[in-house]
Protein backbone atom coordinates (compact mmCIF):
# COMPACT_ATOMS: atom_id res chain seq x y z
CA UNK A 1 0.00 0.00 0.00
CA UNK A 2 1.33 3.28 -1.17
CA UNK A 3 0.73 6.53 0.99
CA UNK A 4 0.81 9.97 -0.63
CA UNK A 5 -0.24 13.22 0.82
CA UNK A 6 -0.47 15.76 -1.77
CA UNK A 7 -0.68 19.25 -1.04
CA UNK A 8 -2.86 20.61 -3.49
CA UNK A 9 -6.65 19.12 -4.63
CA UNK A 10 -5.24 18.31 -8.14
CA UNK A 11 -1.79 16.34 -7.53
CA UNK A 12 -4.42 14.60 -5.51
CA UNK A 13 -7.23 13.90 -8.10
CA UNK A 14 -4.21 13.34 -10.38
CA UNK A 15 -2.59 10.27 -8.08
CA UNK A 16 -5.82 9.10 -8.00
CA UNK A 17 -6.99 9.09 -11.59
CA UNK A 18 -3.91 7.76 -13.00
CA UNK A 19 -3.58 4.62 -10.17
CA UNK A 20 -4.48 1.36 -11.57
CA UNK A 21 -5.33 -0.40 -8.67
CA UNK A 22 -7.72 0.45 -5.61
CA UNK A 23 -6.91 3.78 -4.53
CA UNK A 24 -8.87 5.37 -2.19
CA UNK A 25 -9.27 9.23 -0.09
CA UNK A 26 -8.21 9.40 3.46
CA UNK A 27 -9.59 12.09 5.47
CA UNK A 28 -10.44 10.69 9.35
CA UNK A 29 -9.62 6.95 8.25
CA UNK A 30 -11.93 6.23 10.88
CA UNK A 31 -13.77 4.07 8.32
CA UNK A 32 -11.37 3.51 6.06
CA UNK A 33 -8.61 2.01 8.58
CA UNK A 34 -11.10 -0.48 9.63
CA UNK A 35 -11.96 -1.46 6.25
CA UNK A 36 -8.37 -1.90 5.56
CA UNK A 37 -7.65 -3.66 8.84
CA UNK A 38 -10.77 -6.44 8.19
CA UNK A 39 -9.81 -6.75 4.53
CA UNK A 40 -12.81 -5.47 3.19
CA UNK A 41 -10.66 -2.96 1.29
CA UNK A 42 -6.94 -3.88 0.22
CA UNK A 43 -6.40 -0.01 -1.79
CA UNK A 44 -3.21 -0.10 -3.50
CA UNK A 45 -3.41 3.45 -2.78
CA UNK A 46 -4.00 5.99 -0.24
CA UNK A 47 -4.28 9.45 -0.63
CA UNK A 48 -4.19 11.48 2.22
CA UNK A 49 -5.98 15.04 2.00
CA UNK A 50 -5.49 16.72 4.75
CA UNK A 51 -2.87 18.19 3.90
CA UNK A 52 -5.28 20.45 1.23
CA UNK A 53 -5.88 23.72 3.31
CA UNK A 54 -9.50 23.47 1.81
CA UNK A 55 -10.14 19.97 3.20
CA UNK A 56 -9.17 21.27 6.76
CA UNK A 57 -10.98 24.63 6.68
CA UNK A 58 -14.50 26.30 7.98
CA UNK A 59 -14.89 30.12 6.14
CA UNK A 60 -17.37 32.25 5.66
CA UNK A 61 -18.71 32.61 2.35
CA UNK A 62 -21.51 34.44 0.34
CA UNK A 63 -23.13 34.73 3.66
CA UNK A 64 -23.27 30.79 4.08
CA UNK A 65 -20.10 28.31 5.21
CA UNK A 66 -18.01 26.35 3.30
CA UNK A 67 -16.59 23.22 5.28
CA UNK A 68 -13.72 21.35 4.10
CA UNK A 69 -14.75 18.36 3.84
CA UNK A 70 -11.68 16.86 6.11
CA UNK A 71 -13.06 19.04 9.36
CA UNK A 72 -13.17 16.96 12.00
CA UNK A 73 -16.94 16.93 13.85
CA UNK A 74 -15.09 18.18 17.23
CA UNK A 75 -14.04 21.22 14.90
CA UNK A 76 -17.47 21.54 14.16
CA UNK A 77 -18.50 21.50 17.78
CA UNK A 78 -15.89 24.50 18.56
CA UNK A 79 -16.98 26.48 15.53
CA UNK A 80 -19.42 29.04 17.77
CA UNK A 81 -20.38 31.11 15.17
CA UNK A 82 -21.55 27.63 12.18
CA UNK A 83 -23.12 25.85 15.46
CA UNK A 84 -25.58 28.83 16.06
CA UNK A 85 -26.38 29.08 12.65
CA UNK A 86 -26.25 25.14 12.05
CA UNK A 87 -26.96 23.67 15.35
CA UNK A 88 -28.72 20.45 13.74
CA UNK A 89 -25.78 19.88 11.46
CA UNK A 90 -23.12 19.71 14.10
CA UNK A 91 -24.81 17.87 16.36
CA UNK A 92 -25.67 14.80 13.88
CA UNK A 93 -22.19 14.97 13.16
CA UNK A 94 -21.33 14.51 17.08
CA UNK A 95 -23.18 11.36 17.22
CA UNK A 96 -20.80 9.33 14.87
CA UNK A 97 -18.90 7.20 17.31
CA UNK A 98 -17.16 8.44 20.47
CA UNK A 99 -15.28 11.53 21.57
CA UNK A 100 -12.60 9.86 19.88
CA UNK A 101 -14.07 9.00 16.62
CA UNK A 102 -15.31 12.62 16.74
CA UNK A 103 -11.55 13.36 16.82
CA UNK A 104 -10.94 12.47 12.93
CA UNK A 105 -14.32 11.68 11.28
CA UNK A 106 -15.18 14.03 8.47
CA UNK A 107 -18.27 15.06 6.88
CA UNK A 108 -16.81 14.01 3.75
CA UNK A 109 -15.72 10.89 5.03
CA UNK A 110 -19.27 10.07 6.47
CA UNK A 111 -20.65 11.16 3.16
CA UNK A 112 -18.34 8.48 0.75
CA UNK A 113 -18.09 5.81 3.12
CA UNK A 114 -21.49 4.96 1.51
CA UNK A 115 -23.64 4.17 4.27
CA UNK A 116 -27.20 5.26 4.18
CA UNK A 117 -27.39 5.11 7.62
CA UNK A 118 -24.72 7.93 8.41
CA UNK A 119 -25.94 10.27 10.66
CA UNK A 120 -24.52 13.34 9.06
CA UNK A 121 -26.37 13.27 5.53
CA UNK A 122 -29.80 13.48 6.20
CA UNK A 123 -29.18 16.89 8.38
CA UNK A 124 -26.48 17.75 5.18
CA UNK A 125 -29.56 17.35 2.86
CA UNK A 126 -32.06 19.27 5.22
CA UNK A 127 -29.32 22.41 5.02
CA UNK A 128 -29.57 21.97 1.55
CA UNK A 129 -25.31 21.68 1.52
CA UNK A 130 -23.69 21.31 -1.72
CA UNK A 131 -20.41 19.75 -2.27
CA UNK A 132 -17.39 20.88 -4.18
CA UNK A 133 -15.85 18.33 -6.17
CA UNK A 134 -12.41 18.62 -7.38
CA UNK A 135 -11.18 15.87 -10.42
CA UNK A 136 -8.53 15.55 -13.35
CA UNK A 137 -11.57 17.66 -15.34
CA UNK A 138 -11.85 20.80 -12.87
CA UNK A 139 -13.80 21.28 -10.42
CA UNK A 140 -18.22 20.63 -10.12
CA UNK A 141 -20.84 21.41 -7.76
CA UNK A 142 -23.16 18.45 -6.65
CA UNK A 143 -26.05 18.70 -3.90
CA UNK A 144 -25.43 16.15 -1.55
CA UNK A 145 -28.47 14.80 -1.72
CA UNK A 146 -27.04 13.28 -5.38
CA UNK A 147 -24.02 11.66 -4.28
CA UNK A 148 -24.70 8.75 -2.62
CA UNK A 149 -26.39 5.94 -5.05
CA UNK A 150 -26.84 3.05 -3.06
CA UNK A 151 -24.51 1.21 -0.51
CA UNK A 152 -21.09 2.32 -1.29
CA UNK A 153 -21.99 3.38 -4.53
CA UNK A 154 -21.44 7.26 -5.48
CA UNK A 155 -21.72 9.65 -8.14
CA UNK A 156 -17.81 10.44 -8.06
CA UNK A 157 -15.88 9.68 -11.17
CA UNK A 158 -12.83 8.05 -11.14
CA UNK A 159 -10.42 10.46 -9.34
CA UNK A 160 -12.40 12.69 -7.96
CA UNK A 161 -12.36 13.78 -4.45
CA UNK A 162 -15.01 16.50 -2.62
CA UNK A 163 -13.48 19.04 -1.40
CA UNK A 164 -15.70 21.52 0.88
CA UNK A 165 -19.36 21.76 1.36
CA UNK A 166 -21.08 25.21 1.07
CA UNK A 167 -23.96 25.81 3.48
CA UNK A 168 -26.26 28.47 1.93
CA UNK A 169 -26.59 31.75 3.63
CA UNK A 170 -29.49 31.43 6.29
CA UNK A 171 -32.56 33.42 5.73
CA UNK A 172 -33.98 34.99 9.44
CA UNK A 173 -35.84 32.58 11.58
CA UNK A 174 -34.36 29.83 10.27
CA UNK A 175 -33.43 26.37 12.47
CA UNK A 176 -32.68 22.96 11.53
CA UNK A 177 -32.72 19.73 13.87
CA UNK A 178 -31.46 16.28 13.53
CA UNK A 179 -32.58 12.90 15.95
CA UNK A 180 -31.85 9.49 15.04
CA UNK A 181 -33.07 6.72 16.52
CA UNK A 182 -30.86 3.76 18.19
CA UNK A 183 -31.56 1.02 20.97
CA UNK A 184 -29.50 2.63 23.60
CA UNK A 185 -28.09 5.99 24.26
CA UNK A 186 -24.57 5.88 22.90
CA UNK A 187 -22.16 4.83 20.20
CA UNK A 188 -24.57 2.97 17.88
CA UNK A 189 -25.93 3.47 14.11
CA UNK A 190 -28.94 4.94 12.97
CA UNK A 191 -32.22 2.63 12.85
CA UNK A 192 -33.46 5.47 11.10
CA UNK A 193 -32.61 9.12 11.56
CA UNK A 194 -33.95 12.54 10.34
CA UNK A 195 -33.05 16.30 9.34
CA UNK A 196 -35.54 19.00 9.32
CA UNK A 197 -34.66 22.84 8.38
CA UNK A 198 -37.15 24.89 8.02
CA UNK A 199 -37.68 28.77 7.92
CA UNK A 200 -40.98 31.06 9.10
CA UNK A 201 -42.01 34.66 8.36
CA UNK A 202 -42.50 36.97 10.69
CA UNK A 203 -46.05 36.09 11.40
CA UNK A 204 -44.37 32.54 11.80
CA UNK A 205 -46.05 30.40 9.02
CA UNK A 206 -43.04 27.98 7.15
CA UNK A 207 -41.97 29.63 4.01
CA UNK A 208 -39.29 26.98 3.36
CA UNK A 209 -38.26 23.59 4.23
CA UNK A 210 -36.13 20.64 3.69
CA UNK A 211 -36.21 17.16 5.31
CA UNK A 212 -33.43 14.78 4.95
CA UNK A 213 -34.38 10.95 6.18
CA UNK A 214 -31.66 8.17 6.96
CA UNK A 215 -31.25 4.44 7.11
CA UNK A 216 -34.48 3.72 5.66
CA UNK A 217 -33.63 3.29 2.35
CA UNK A 218 -30.67 2.24 -0.04
CA UNK A 219 -29.79 6.22 -0.13
CA UNK A 220 -30.28 9.11 2.10
CA UNK A 221 -33.13 10.63 0.85
CA UNK A 222 -34.50 14.04 0.56
CA UNK A 223 -38.17 13.79 1.17
CA UNK A 224 -40.24 16.84 -0.80
CA UNK A 225 -43.08 16.04 0.10
CA UNK A 226 -42.53 16.08 3.48
CA UNK A 227 -41.42 19.50 3.34
CA UNK A 228 -44.24 20.65 1.09
CA UNK A 229 -46.17 19.49 4.20
CA UNK A 230 -44.74 22.18 6.37
CA UNK A 231 -44.54 24.69 3.49
CA UNK A 232 -47.64 27.70 3.89
CA UNK A 233 -48.80 26.37 7.32
CA UNK A 234 -47.89 27.17 11.47
CA UNK A 235 -46.61 24.08 11.49
CA UNK A 236 -49.30 23.24 13.39
CA UNK A 237 -50.41 19.21 14.43
CA UNK A 238 -52.31 18.46 11.10
CA UNK A 239 -49.27 19.55 9.26
CA UNK A 240 -47.04 17.51 11.55
CA UNK A 241 -49.23 14.61 10.73
CA UNK A 242 -49.34 14.99 7.12
CA UNK A 243 -45.27 15.48 7.29
CA UNK A 244 -44.98 12.51 8.89
CA UNK A 245 -47.12 10.81 6.48
CA UNK A 246 -45.22 12.31 3.51
CA UNK A 247 -41.78 10.95 5.42
CA UNK A 248 -43.47 7.19 6.07
CA UNK A 249 -44.46 7.10 1.95
CA UNK A 250 -40.72 7.66 1.54
CA UNK A 251 -39.60 4.55 2.99
CA UNK A 252 -38.13 1.72 1.51
CA UNK A 253 -36.28 0.22 4.25
CA UNK A 254 -34.61 -2.89 4.88
CA UNK A 255 -35.25 -5.47 7.53
CA UNK A 256 -32.59 -6.56 9.72
CA UNK A 257 -31.28 -7.23 13.25
CA UNK A 258 -31.72 -3.31 14.10
CA UNK A 259 -35.29 -2.92 12.96
CA UNK A 260 -37.62 -4.24 10.80
CA UNK A 261 -39.34 -2.66 7.75
CA UNK A 262 -42.32 -2.06 9.75
CA UNK A 263 -40.44 -0.33 12.64
CA UNK A 264 -38.04 1.52 10.97
CA UNK A 265 -41.54 3.26 8.42
CA UNK A 266 -43.15 4.19 11.84
CA UNK A 267 -40.65 5.42 13.35
CA UNK A 268 -39.36 7.87 10.69
CA UNK A 269 -42.80 9.33 10.70
CA UNK A 270 -42.34 10.02 14.87
CA UNK A 271 -39.02 11.55 14.08
CA UNK A 272 -39.86 13.47 11.61
CA UNK A 273 -42.69 15.45 13.58
CA UNK A 274 -39.94 15.44 16.70
CA UNK A 275 -37.10 17.04 14.39
CA UNK A 276 -39.40 19.13 13.06
CA UNK A 277 -40.61 20.58 16.39
CA UNK A 278 -36.96 21.14 17.59
CA UNK A 279 -36.31 23.02 14.21
CA UNK A 280 -39.29 24.90 14.81
CA UNK A 281 -38.38 26.16 18.08
CA UNK A 282 -34.83 27.19 16.86
CA UNK A 283 -36.40 29.18 14.16
CA UNK A 284 -38.50 31.04 16.61
CA UNK A 285 -35.70 32.16 18.26
CA UNK A 286 -33.25 32.95 15.44
CA UNK B 1 8.87 1.29 1.07
CA UNK B 2 9.25 2.33 4.08
CA UNK B 3 8.80 5.90 5.97
CA UNK B 4 10.62 8.24 8.04
CA UNK B 5 8.60 10.09 10.47
CA UNK B 6 9.32 12.28 12.86
CA UNK B 7 7.33 13.24 15.34
CA UNK B 8 7.24 14.47 19.33
CA UNK B 9 5.56 11.85 22.22
CA UNK B 10 5.29 13.00 25.58
CA UNK B 11 7.56 16.44 24.65
CA UNK B 12 10.48 14.59 23.09
CA UNK B 13 11.26 14.52 20.13
CA UNK B 14 11.69 11.37 17.94
CA UNK B 15 11.97 9.28 14.44
CA UNK B 16 10.83 6.11 13.50
CA UNK B 17 10.66 4.29 10.31
CA UNK B 18 7.54 2.46 9.46
CA UNK B 19 5.02 0.41 6.86
CA UNK B 20 2.10 2.61 5.41
CA UNK B 21 0.02 -0.44 6.98
CA UNK B 22 1.70 0.47 10.87
CA UNK B 23 -0.68 2.31 12.20
CA UNK B 24 0.10 5.28 15.31
CA UNK B 25 -0.43 2.34 18.03
CA UNK B 26 1.24 -0.02 16.49
CA UNK B 27 4.27 2.32 15.89
CA UNK B 28 4.10 3.56 19.60
CA UNK B 29 4.15 -0.28 20.70
CA UNK B 30 6.42 -1.88 18.15
CA UNK B 31 8.73 0.99 17.28
CA UNK B 32 8.49 3.08 20.11
CA UNK B 33 8.41 0.40 22.61
CA UNK B 34 5.99 2.51 24.08
CA UNK B 35 3.65 -0.36 25.27
CA UNK B 36 1.31 1.72 28.07
CA UNK B 37 -0.98 2.51 25.04
CA UNK B 38 -3.39 -1.33 24.77
CA UNK B 39 -4.70 -2.79 21.84
CA UNK B 40 -8.12 -3.78 22.58
CA UNK B 41 -10.52 -4.25 19.23
CA UNK B 42 -8.49 -2.25 16.94
CA UNK B 43 -11.34 -1.19 15.26
CA UNK B 44 -12.11 2.64 16.91
CA UNK B 45 -14.93 1.30 19.17
CA UNK B 46 -13.40 0.45 22.92
CA UNK B 47 -11.22 3.28 23.46
CA UNK B 48 -8.28 1.01 24.82
CA UNK B 49 -5.59 2.65 22.34
CA UNK B 50 -6.61 6.48 23.39
CA UNK B 51 -4.05 9.05 22.63
CA UNK B 52 -3.81 13.04 22.13
CA UNK B 53 -2.45 13.94 18.72
CA UNK B 54 -2.34 17.39 18.15
CA UNK B 55 -4.18 18.32 21.73
CA UNK B 56 -7.11 16.15 19.95
CA UNK B 57 -8.08 12.81 21.83
CA UNK B 58 -8.01 10.22 19.03
CA UNK B 59 -7.79 6.04 18.72
CA UNK B 60 -4.16 5.44 17.62
CA UNK B 61 -5.65 2.23 16.18
CA UNK B 62 -7.34 4.47 13.92
CA UNK B 63 -4.40 6.66 12.53
CA UNK B 64 -1.41 5.68 10.59
CA UNK B 65 1.86 6.05 11.88
CA UNK B 66 2.58 8.23 8.75
CA UNK B 67 -0.27 10.61 9.29
CA UNK B 68 1.90 11.66 12.42
CA UNK B 69 5.29 13.06 10.81
CA UNK B 70 5.78 16.22 12.55
CA UNK B 71 2.68 16.17 15.04
CA UNK B 72 2.79 16.09 18.76
CA UNK B 73 1.30 12.76 20.15
CA UNK B 74 0.85 12.91 24.22
CA UNK B 75 0.17 9.06 25.63
CA UNK B 76 -0.04 7.55 29.19
CA UNK B 77 3.46 7.83 29.49
CA UNK B 78 3.56 11.07 29.63
CA UNK B 79 0.64 11.45 32.22
CA UNK B 80 3.38 11.14 35.57
CA UNK B 81 5.77 13.65 36.58
CA UNK B 82 8.53 10.98 37.58
CA UNK B 83 7.83 8.89 40.16
CA UNK B 84 4.31 11.66 41.04
CA UNK B 85 1.41 10.16 39.99
CA UNK B 86 -1.41 12.68 37.99
CA UNK B 87 -3.99 13.28 40.40
CA UNK B 88 -6.08 10.87 37.92
CA UNK B 89 -3.77 8.10 38.47
CA UNK B 90 -3.84 8.76 42.08
CA UNK B 91 -7.55 8.85 42.17
CA UNK B 92 -7.98 5.46 40.22
CA UNK B 93 -6.11 3.88 42.65
CA UNK B 94 -7.79 5.26 45.41
CA UNK B 95 -11.15 4.42 44.11
CA UNK B 96 -10.15 1.06 42.51
CA UNK B 97 -11.37 2.05 39.68
CA UNK B 98 -9.59 -0.63 37.71
CA UNK B 99 -9.05 -4.49 37.51
CA UNK B 100 -7.60 -6.20 34.76
CA UNK B 101 -6.07 -2.79 33.78
CA UNK B 102 -6.32 -3.07 29.67
CA UNK B 103 -8.49 -0.38 29.92
CA UNK B 104 -7.08 2.28 32.28
CA UNK B 105 -4.27 4.10 29.74
CA UNK B 106 -6.63 4.74 27.68
CA UNK B 107 -9.69 5.97 30.21
CA UNK B 108 -6.57 8.25 31.94
CA UNK B 109 -5.86 10.05 28.70
CA UNK B 110 -9.29 10.30 27.81
CA UNK B 111 -10.21 11.71 31.21
CA UNK B 112 -7.18 13.74 30.97
CA UNK B 113 -8.63 15.68 27.85
CA UNK B 114 -12.21 15.55 29.03
CA UNK B 115 -10.81 17.67 32.31
CA UNK B 116 -8.14 20.44 30.32
CA UNK B 117 -11.38 21.51 28.40
CA UNK B 118 -13.72 21.24 30.89
CA UNK B 119 -12.27 21.42 34.39
CA UNK B 120 -15.74 21.15 35.88
CA UNK B 121 -18.17 18.48 33.97
CA UNK B 122 -21.05 17.05 35.38
CA UNK B 123 -21.37 13.23 35.60
CA UNK B 124 -23.31 12.80 32.38
CA UNK B 125 -20.61 14.73 30.75
CA UNK B 126 -17.66 12.31 32.08
CA UNK B 127 -20.31 9.39 31.08
CA UNK B 128 -20.95 11.08 27.54
CA UNK B 129 -16.90 12.15 26.80
CA UNK B 130 -15.69 8.09 27.93
CA UNK B 131 -18.21 6.32 26.41
CA UNK B 132 -16.03 5.16 23.56
CA UNK B 133 -13.69 3.85 26.15
CA UNK B 134 -15.27 0.09 27.08
CA UNK B 135 -14.54 -1.51 30.35
CA UNK B 136 -15.52 -4.79 31.32
CA UNK B 137 -14.49 -5.09 34.77
CA UNK B 138 -15.52 -2.28 37.15
CA UNK B 139 -19.13 -1.82 35.80
CA UNK B 140 -18.19 2.01 34.76
CA UNK B 141 -19.15 3.38 38.37
CA UNK B 142 -16.17 3.60 39.90
CA UNK B 143 -14.03 5.23 36.97
CA UNK B 144 -16.79 8.03 36.95
CA UNK B 145 -16.54 8.56 40.92
CA UNK B 146 -12.73 8.60 40.55
CA UNK B 147 -12.67 11.35 37.70
CA UNK B 148 -15.36 13.49 39.90
CA UNK B 149 -13.24 12.89 42.41
CA UNK B 150 -10.19 14.07 40.81
CA UNK B 151 -12.03 16.83 38.95
CA UNK B 152 -12.54 18.46 42.18
CA UNK B 153 -9.19 17.68 44.05
CA UNK B 154 -7.82 19.76 40.75
CA UNK B 155 -10.19 22.27 41.26
CA UNK B 156 -9.00 22.80 44.45
CA UNK B 157 -12.44 22.19 45.88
Amino acid sequence: MRYESPDTLEAAAKLLASESGEARILAGGTDLLVQIRAEVLSPALVVDIKKVAETRAIKEEAGGFRIGAAVTGAELKEHSALKKVWPGLVEAANLIGSTQVQGRASLGGNLCNGSPAADSVPAMIAAGAIASIVGPNGRRDLKVEDIMLAPRKLALQKGEIIASFLLPKRAPHSGDAYLRFIPRTEMDIAVVGCGVSLTLDGSGTCTAARVGLGAVAARPLLVEDAAKALVGTKVDDAALEKMAAAARAACKPIDDKRGTIEFRTDVAGVLAKRTALIALERARKA
Amino acid sequence: MKHHVTTTVNGDEVEFLCETEQTLLDCLRDELELTGTKEGCGSGDCGACSVLLDGRLVCSCLVLGVETNGKKIETIEGMATGDKLHPLQRKFLEHAALQCGICTPGVLVAAKSLLEKNPNPTETEVRYWLAGNLCRCTGYDKIIRAVMDAAAEMRGA
